[in-house]
Order: C-alpha cells, then sequence, then structure tokens
C-alpha cells in the first residue's frame, strides 16, 4: 500500500505565517522547527550559563558567602538539568536533526510533521516551568540525577515540578526519536541506499534508538519516585523497605545512554565539518557507520559504571568495567578516522573547522579520563569528586557545545543566505578554547586530591586552583558576547553567501541559502558520494 | 504572488515523483509501541529486582486470588480475537458487522476493567502497605490506563466505523488496523504481566 503525501496536507503553508514571525507559530515546516529548538535552546544555554557562572563564584572562596547552601543545591540542580534537557538534548538532536535530516534523506519534511511541532512546543512550558520552580518554595536540590532518598526528602514541591518537566521533556524526546527513526528509514528518496547517506544520519539514527529504547525507562522510574513523594509509597524509600540502588540502575539505564545521545550526534556534525574544510572525503565510511552502531548496542549495557561505590557485587563491576573500557574501540576508531579526513587535506582554517578541532582535542581528553574512571579502583577513589564533574565537562561541553557552535559557523550562510564574521568567530573560538581548558583541567586535579562535588564549600587549600578555575568560567561568559555580536551583525548586515560558500557536496547545500519552504525547487538531488571531494586530483595521479 | 503559485505547481508535480512513499504511519506507531514496552521493561524489571533482593517483613506475603486475573486473562484474549474480527468485517466492506465487532471488543476491555476495580477492592493491602503492594498497584495501574485509552480509541474507531458517514472504511483502514496494533500490544503486556505478577 503506498499512500501519497500532498504537502498541502501535511503543511499548509497559506496558513502559516510569513518572515521572522514564523518562528513565534505552531509551524510544521521542519526547518522552521529546528531552528526555533536552536534559539529556545540558546535562550535556556544563558539561563544555565548564568547558574553556572554563580557556582564558580561561589566556589571562588571556601566559604559559602555568595550565596545559602540550600541555594546552591538549587542552582547546581537547576544548572545541570537545564544543560543537559533544554540545551544539549534538544539542539544537537532536535534542531540540527529537524533542519538537516530531511535535506539527507531527500524528503520535503519529516515524516510526521505534527509530531514534530508537539515535540517541539513541550519544550519551552516544561523549561519554564522548571526554571520557575525556583520561586515556589525552591527549586529541586537533589541534583540533575535526582537520587532518593536525598530527592524525596528535600523539600517537595521543587522535587515535583521537576518531575513533571523532565517527564514533558522526556516526551518531546521520544516524539522526536520516533520521528527521526521513522524519517531516515522510511522517507529517504527513491536511489538513495542506507550506506550513501551522511554520516549525521547514521548518528541520528543511532541515538534516537538509543532514545527510544532508553527514556521510557526514566519515565517510568521518574513516575515511581513521583509516587514516593506523593502518594507516600516506598519504591525508593528505604524506611518503608524499598531500594535506592533499583533507582539507581532505572535512573543509569537512561542516563548513561543519554550521554551518547549527547554526544553521537556531534559524531555526526563532526564527520560533515571535517571533509567540507579540509576537502577531502570522509576517511573509513563503513568503519564510522559500524562504530556508531557499536556505541549504541555498548552503550546500552555499560550504565552500572555509574554506581561502583553503590555496593554493586564484584561479577558486576568486572563486567561494567570490560563493557565501559569496550566502548572505548569505536570511539577510538572515530577519532582516527577524523585525524586520517584531516591528514593531508587542504584544511581551511575557519571558525566551524577551529572549534571541530578544539572538539577533537577536549573530546580525547574527555574520553582518555572516561576510560580511567572505568577502572573500579581509580572510580571509587575519586567518585564524586571534581574529576568526574571535569571529565563530564569535557565530554559535553569540550566535545558537544564546541560542536554545537561549529555547526552554527557552518550552516549560518545555509540558513540565513549570510556569512558570519570570521574574525569575530575566531576570537570567539580563542576565548572559548582558553576559557574552558582554565576551567576545567584543573578541576581534574582537585577531584584526584579529594575535593568532593556538589558542596558550596571546601578545604581551603584549594582557593587558589578553584579561582583560577572561576577565572575560566569567566572568560567562557564573556566569549559569548563575540559570538552573539557576531550573530546580531551578520544577520543584518553580513555579507551575503551565495548557495553554496564552502562548496560542499552534502545534499543540503545543492538548494538556494536560505531554502524554499519545499528544500528543492523540482526534484530532490540523488547524492551518491556526500564526502567526493578531491576525487579528480586523486585520479589524476 | 506569482512565486507561491510556481511552487504550488512544482510542488504537485514532485508529489508524484518525489512524495510517494510505503505507508509508514504503522512503522512510526511499531516504534512508539516498543518505547511503550520498554516503559513496561523498567517495571518488570524493578519488580523482579526487589522480589529477588528486598525481601517483605513476615506476615507481609499475600496470596493473590487467582480466579479473576484468569477471567481478566481470558477477556482480553477473547478481545483480541474480537477485534481481529472486526478488521476483517471492515475489509470486507461489512461496516455494520465491524461495528459491531468492535462494540463487543470494547465491551470485553470494560468488563475487564470493572474485574480489575472489583479485584482492587477486595484485596487485603493497600498502595502503601508494602513494597509489593506498591509494586502491584503501579504495574497493575499503569496497564490498567492503558486499556482505559485502548478502550477509548475503540469506542472512537467503532464510532467512525458507521455505515454511509464513518470516515474509517475498507479504503482508509490505517486506524482501525492502528489501534488494533495497540491493543494487542497491550493484551500481550498483559500475558506477561499476569505471568511475572501472578504465577512466578
Amino acid at each position: 500500500m503506498t499512500i501519497s503525501i500532498d504537502p498541502q496536507q501535511t503543511n499548509n503553508e497559506s496558513l502559516q505565517p510569513k518572515g521572522w514571525l514564523r518562528y513565534f507559530s505552531f509551524s510544521l515546516d521542519h526547518k522552521v522547527i529546528g531552528i526555533q529548538y536552536l534559539v529556545c535552546g540558546f535562550l535556556f544555554y544563558l539561563i544555565g550559563g548564568t547558574l553556572a557562572s554563580a557556582i564558580r563564584i561561589e566556589l571562588a572562596s571556601p566559604m559559602s558567602d555568595f550565596m545559602p547552601r540550600d541555594v546552591y543545591n538549587q542552582v547546581l540542580t537547576l544548572h545541570g538539568t537545564i544543560m543537559i534537557f533544554l540545551w544539549i538534548v534538544p539542539v544537537v538532536n532536535g534542531a540540527f536533526g529537524n533542519y538537516l535530516i530531511p535535506f539527507y534523506v531527500g524528503a520535503r519534511d519529516m515524516a510526521f510533521p505534527r509530531l514534530n511541532a508537539v515535540a517541539f512546543w513541550l519544550i519551552p512550558p516544561s523549561g519554564l516551568m522548571l526554571v520557575a520552580s525556583y520561586f515556589v518554595e525552591g527549586a529541586a536540590q537533589a541534583g540533575w540525577t535526582a537520587y532518593p532518598p536525598l530527592s524525596i526528602t528535600t523539600p517537595q514541591s521543587g522535587q515535583i515540578i521537576w518531575i513533571l518537566s523532565v517527564l514533558l521533556l522526556g516526551g518531546s524526546s521520544i516524539f522526536g526519536g520516533i520521528n527521526f527513526i521513522a524519517t531516515i528509514i522510511k522517507l529517504r528518496r527513491p536511489g538513495l541506499k542506507l550506506m550513501q547517506l551522511p554520516m549525521y544520519c547514521w548518528a541520528m539514527l543511532g541515538t534516537s534508538l538509543l532514545v527510544v529504547l532508553s527514556t521510557p525507562v526514566l519515565a517510568g522510574t521518574l513516575i515511581l519516585l513521583s509516587f514516593d513523594i506523593i502518594a507516600n509509597t516506598g519504591f525508593f524509600n528505604p524506611i518503608l523497605g524499598g531500594n535506592v540502588v533499583v533507582y539507581q540502575h532505572l535512573f543509569w539505564f537512561y542516563s548513561h545512554p543519554a550521554v551518547y545521545i549527547m554526544v553521537l550526534p556531534a559524531f555526526g556534525l563532526v564527520s560533515e565539518i571535517l571533509p567540507v574544510h579540509s576537502r577531502k572525503p570522509l576517511f573509513g565510511y563503513t568503519t564510522m557507520v559500524f562504530s556508531i552502531m557499536g556505541i549504541v548496542v555498548l552503550g546500552l549495557v555499560v550504565w552500572a559504571h555509574h554506581m561502583f561505590t553503590s555496593g554493586t557485587p564484584p561479577w558486576m563491576r568486572l563486567f561494567f568495567t570490560i563493557a565501559t573500557a569496550f566502548i572505548a574501540v569505536p570511539t577510538g576508531i572515530k577519532f582516527f578516522n577524523w585525524v586520517a579526513t584531516l591528514w593531508g587535506g587542504k584544511i581551511s582554517i575557519n571558525s566551524a573547522m577551529l572549534f571541530s578541532c578544539g572538539f577533537i582535542i577536549n573530546f580525547v581528553f574527555g574520553g582518555i579520563t572516561g576510560v580511567a574512571l572505568a577502572q573500579v579502583p581509580f572510580d571509587i577513589h575519586v567518585h564524586d569528586t571534581y574529576f568526574v564533574v571535569a571529565h563530564f565537562h569535557y565530554i559535553v561541553y569540550g566535545g558537544t557545545v564546541f560542536i554545537i557552535f561549529s555547526s552554527i559557523y557552518h550552516w549560518f550562510p545555509k540558513v540565513t543566505g549570510k556569512m558570519l564574521n570570521e574574525k569575530l568567530g575566531i576570537l570567539h573560538f580563542v576565548i572559548t578554547f582558553i576559557g574552558f581548558n582554565l576551567c576545567f583541567a584543573p578541576q581534574h586535579w582537585l577531584g584526584l586530591n579529594g575535593m568532593p562535588r556538589r558542596v558550596a564549600e571546601y578545604d581551603p587549600q584549594f582557593q587558589f586552583v578553584n579561582q583560577i578555575s572561576s577565572l575560566g568560567a569567566l572568560l567562557m561568559a564573556i566569549s559569548t558576547i563575540p559570538f552573539l555580536i557576531n550573530i546580531f551583525l551578520s544577520v543584518r548586515i553580513g555579507k551575503d553567501s551565495g548557495d553554496n560558500p564552502w562548496n560542499a557536496l552534502t545534499p543540503e547545500w545543492l538548494t538556494s541559502s536560505p531554502p524554499p519552504v519545499e528544500n528543492w525547487e523540482g526534484e530532490a538531488p540523488l547524492v551518491e558520494e556526500p564526502y567526493g571531494y578531491g576525487k579528480q586530483f586523486s585520479e589524476q595521479k | 504572488m506569482t512565486t507561491l503559485d510556481s511552487s504550488k505547481e512544482i510542488r504537485k508535480n514532485n508529489s508524484e515523483v518525489n512524495e510517494k512513499h510505503e505507508d509508514y504511519r504503522m512503522f512510526g506507531l511499531i516504534t512508539f509501541l516498543i518505547a511503550d514496552g520498554m516503559t513496561f521493561a523498567g517495571f518488570f524489571a524493578a519488580y523482579l529486582t526487589y522480589k529477588a533482593v528486598n525481601p517483605l517483613p513476615d506476615g507481609a506475603i499475600y496470596e493473590l486470588e487467582l480466579p479473576i486475573p484468569t477471567l481478566n486473562t481470558i477477556l482480553l484474549l477473547v478481545s483480541s480475537a474480537t477485534f481481529h474480527k472486526a478488521g476483517k468485517a471492515l475489509m470486507k466492506d461489512k461496516n455494520s458487522d465491524s461495528q459491531k465487532w468492535l462494540f463487543f471488543t470494547a465491551a470485553l476491555g470494560i468488563i475487564f476493567l470493572i474485574c480489575q476495580l472489583f479485584e482492587y477492592f477486595h484485596l487485603p493491602f493497600g498502595l502503601t502497605d508494602n513494597l509489593f503492594a506498591s509494586t502491584f498497584f503501579a504495574l497493575t495501574g499503569f496497564h490498567g490506563l492503558h486499556v482505559t485509552l485502548g478502550t477509548l480509541m475503540i469506542l472512537i474507531i467503532a464510532w467512525q466505523t458507521r455505515v454511509n458517514k464513518g470516515r474509517v472504511t475498507s479504503q482508509n483502514i490505517f486506524p482501525l488496523e492502528a489501534v488494533e496494533l495497540y491493543w494487542h500490544f497491550v493484551d500481550g503486556i498483559w500475558v506477561i504481566l499476569f505471568i511475572i505478577l501472578y504465577l512466578l
């Protein structure tokens, strides 16, 4: 049975507002929804960043003098939740996925445009609810992990709002995941084979599989947790015979894959950006695909490495250590493939490329500390210290956020038809890179020396290193200024980019910039070799 | 306005070349049901772990009565068969037969829910009594929510298969097939739940 999708029916454009107003409408156009995700995510990034600055100001002195201890707990909980669920996951999946995937598969829209709009519009209300929970008896205080019994015993209204908000965001994530899987598998242009897709499609396919398989478990767990808080049941409450470790297992069954949900799309995006700016085919396409799928499979069976200090039995420790160490293999393959893509290429040093290279450097550092953390004896030593904080931020900020900025520099001409200013872009990169490493590299040392995380006060001997770290955070905050100036100036007075400023071969550049509503005037092009750069050159040789 | 018109023209031409795909709506639904199944998998995993590592205090172990849940299992299995009958009838354009079978299916669903409530009120324990009781209510309650939603959807589908005016016909059978798949899924979950919760 075949159905014919009439664009008139799925996307009634005569009812859609035009111009910038369409970004405030319930549009069904995947490009509009992608930008909505990006801008909404960035606004939450500014809020989360402000909270991070508050944390670093507090930690500049060993005493808790900038804010009371319970406010500090609320700030760090909101910082973690906002950055993960409202900035990184929606932007790296939702924003770029929505904008790019239909182009890459040669479709005019996502498979389920209405579901797509629902998935986006769940985000702003739940985000606002989360931020507003601060004004109702105080926000949640139990960290983004919401471990019971802490989450049961701290003030309840904030925690309940937190649960509700995360449930809505999880629902949004699942709807998005279903949409991406259906689009990539079922909506490919006739003649386009799976192994001809750009790498970001594979990354999003893997990510969406993880979303669909693991996010519902988190939803179920949070429902049980809310029963514990509201209805006085004892699922996770040891006083009533419950078991806190069960919560940790269920929570990490989602939240470890969540790390891959945050970083796999970044792997895909960097695989798109590097070949364009080094004018070489992506090295090892097939191995890239298999390592993504390997990461998906392994990513589902390593969750308990977060729980080595939760009384896990020895066989479990052994299994999860080995499985975790195995993830380094596909990740390492990807790392070497990126380096091999750059090797001997005609590299242009621009902001997108710099951020991508910054990603590779930061990510390999975070990856190495990750393998170290998988080893039980070492993990027990540094568990819940600043070493873990440093490792995590090297992956998620040094990795994913660098790639988000890189992608913005790369695809800005696509979306607006204007170029971003390169000088401001390079300034942005330099300040971000220095600030980031200044902020988080010293935290490895702090963690190894035993400074616990999530505590507002610390041993005065750590003050100097903490102040260096806070200085780095200040630089990171400042680095946003050239970026924002760049965006606002370039949208207004940026020089025209033409349709394909990077001479890229991936399908989204084979149409006008900005693209028309129907993505292509005429039939979607069949791109069999999205990375065929330098082909003629190598054939001449 | 000319650009808009011309783009419409292009779309019209393209919709014949490019926009033809096999029906992927069922694929999306299956993906959703896998996600939904994972929620249950999480609950089952929690229940089995509790059973293995959290022994209940003395005197707190309750033997569950089997007659009602066994009846419920039969009800749901029969309802799956009647739903299938409804689909077959609609394919043969026998809308009124199909509607009859659908109302019968919905009735079985409602009887299931009534039996479930009857069991709830006659259990010797309440929601907060102990870990077993809480998990029992969470699992059966979450499943009951699915049955409730499914019954509502069956009633909507039954209304839409009415002769002449209904929107669900043999030409547009997808809504019925979607609800049917969902209903079979809810059935399957019940069978697993029955085995794990009542028989194990």
